[in-house]
């Protein structure tokens, strides 16, 4: 920030007009960099600042060095299931993709209502997470769900996926998984709108059909769509933290915790904030998320490129 | 067209498609239907254990009467109003600005600021929490609409950014430059040639924003504590524990808590695809 020109400094009529395409730029960035900066850039950097001490929010700061490191990285079980419960929504998470595909080539088809159609499948979307782990919980409900009366009509006996520290993981990971395939749906609808009518028949011509069309001739072209699915999906899957809340609270015996859901009850537990350890798992995931943000930006920076 | 369009097909199969369409989106929404069935069921069919059956009465004024004057549902309501509308203002207006600097201006460390808006549109929200908890606090702002709707304008921004910068570069450059012969002002071009030709992105961009904001629970909870403050999706689950096992009243108070986002999308559709897709198709 201190490296702009500084454009308030009553420049002369003359002066400005000579230079005008060369700080008009700056003057329309600067309340967005402003803002940006204050509340995006700078806490982060303050975030690895406070992951060095012990601090609960209120009194001084304690400088302990990487002390708190070593307690998260030296066998938190905590921690451990956190992590490991990320991994499983990393994974799952991108099953949104193929999904997502699957009902957009169900849905690409010109009859009758299939607007009315396409927006009834996207809707989830537009759901709050909040109101989606809540309409989940209840369907999972052991004894009221609809969930366990379809079970029991298939004779199947009733489950309790949430209750189950084995399971609630997987159906929290589901909840997310409907919102965020109906996002991929429409990225794949809008793709294969624009799929090119002639490549198609031409491949038809050679003979070609069904997954080896979709697969050599469409999917290539859905490339950017796939790629915005991924961008959104990895994303979506580090920051789940409202379905967790909202549908287990981080149990069954902490068993559905997440780092970011970890994160924010080390810092506001009931028990004191302990705000330097919750911001030292900030900065964990702040790096798993990095490996992906250095991946996305290098490959937008190499579509830069190639534009204008 | 890929698949086979269903008309080139055989009609069996064109039949059966026809069929299939409503049992797989009803399969898709069924946790949905259940919640709405739920909210119209009275209080009696859950004592019962009459979950599932046909609701013995219609009990949907009742209900949605409940969550509307017998709770502090529409006060809720009224503070993600007015936390939503305020950041949507802010954040366009601040991002057409950026985005305008960052779409017809060649300068050094155009890229740079641009990939940091980026960058920082995709940051884990945890890795601010501490710190943006910490400023609000200290200025004042902790549990006020208007603490939320500033972290939201600017948290917003590093997106918009990037929708309106990719916008505003895929319009014809040539306008520009025809005004810039003709020695209009920057500022000028910017309000009289730019800002007209932005106006899809404009209704776009506010709807995302709209729903975006209107669904955020993170931050409501880290930075709001109260029904003077809370919008409505960190007010529910108060609602909830005044409620408790009153599946049908909960049902109902969700339902209301989500419509805001669904009617905008219903009604704006089409910027609300177009601005959710942009970047899917080269």
């Amino acid at each position: 920030m201190t490296a702009l020109p500084d454009p308030t400094s009553q420049p002369q009529r003359s002066w400005y007009k000579r230079n005008e395409i060369a700080v008009t730029p700056w003057l329309f960035l600067l309340p967005g960099m402003f803002f940006f900066a204050f509340y995006v850039i700078y806490p982060i950097f303050q975030s690895f600042w406070i992951s060095f001490h012990e601090w609960d929010g209120l009194g001084e700061k304690v400088w302990v060095g990487t002390a708190n490191y070593e307690r998260l990285l030296g066998g938190d079980r905590k921690f451990e299931t956190s992590f490991w419960n990320n991994l499983k929504w990393l994974f799952l998470y991108l099953l949104a993709i193929p999904a997502g595909l699957s009902i957009a080539l169900l849905l690409n088809q010109k009859v009758r209502g299939i607007r009315l159609y396409k927006s009834l499948f996207f809707f989830p979307f537009v759901l709050s997470q909040v109101v989606v782990g809540l309409v989940f919980s209840w369907f999972y409900l052991p004894r009221e769900g609809l969930l366990n009366a379809i079970l029991a009509v298939v004779g199947a006996g009733p489950v309790n996926i949430l209750g189950d520290p084995s399971t609630a993981t997987y159906g929290i990971i589901a909840a997310g998984l409907w919102p965020q395939t109906a996002y991929c749906m429409i990225l794949y609808l809008t793709g294969l709108n624009a799929v090119d009518p002639e490549q198609i028949e031409a491949a038809r011509l050679d003979g070609a059909k069904g997954h080896r069309m979709l697969w050599h001739v469409v999917l290539p072209q859905l490339k950017p769509a796939t790629f915005i699915a991924f961008v959104v999906t990895i994303i979506g899957a580090l920051r789940s933290f409202d379905l967790i809340s909202v549908m287990t609270n981080g149990g069954p015996f902490g068993s559905t915790r997440v780092l970011s859901f970890y994160m924010y009850e080390e810092s506001l537990s009931e028990f004191g904030f302990r705000m330097g350890y919750g911001a030292a798992i900030a900065v964990v995931l702040f790096f798993i998320m990095l490996f992906f943000i250095v991946y996305f930006l290098w490959s937008m920076y190499q579509d830069e490129r190639g534009g204008r | 067209m890929f698949p086979t369009p269903i008309e080139k097909t055989s009609r069996t199969w064109q039949l059966t498609y026809q069929g299939l369409l409503p049992i797989v989106l009803l399969i898709w929404l069924l946790p949905l239907i259940a919640v709405a069935t739920f909210s119209i069921k009275p209080s009696a069919d859950f004592t019962n254990g009459n979950y599932w059956g046909l609701p013995t009465s219609f009990e949907l004024f009742t209900n949605y009467g409940k969550v509307f004057f017998e709770s502090d549902m529409p006060r809720y309501m009224i503070n993600s109003v007015l936390i939503t509308v305020p950041t949507v203002i802010g954040a366009v207006a601040l991002s057409s600005m950026t985005g305008f600097a960052l779409g017809v201006y060649r300068f050094k460390g155009n890229l740079a600021i641009f990939f940091l808006f980026i960058a920082g549109n995709f940051v884990p929200f945890q890795i601010l929490m501490v710190p943006v908890r910490d400023i609000s606090v200290n200025l004042g702002l902790y549990d006020t609409k208007v603490g939320l709707v500033l972290f939201h304008i600017a948290f917003q921004t590093g997106f918009c950014t990037l929708f309106m910068r990719n916008f505003i570069k895929a319009l014809p450059y040539e306008l520009i430059e025809a005004a810039r012969v003709e020695g209009i002002a920057e500022w000028r071009i910017f309000w009289f040639v730019v800002l007209p030709l932005m106006k899809p992105a404009l209704a776009a961009l506010s709807v995302l924003i709209f729903t975006f904001i209107w669904n955020d629970y993170f931050w409501a909870v880290v930075l709001t504590q109260g029904p003077d403050a809370q919008p409505v999706t960190a007010g529910i689950t108060s609602f909830n524990s005044q409620y408790r096992a009153a599946y049908h009243l909960m049902s109902a108070g969700s339902i209301v808590a989500a419509l805001p986002p669904v009617a905008m999308f219903f009604l704006m559709q089409k910027h609300f695809i177009a601005g959710l897709t942009l970047g899917a198709v080269k």
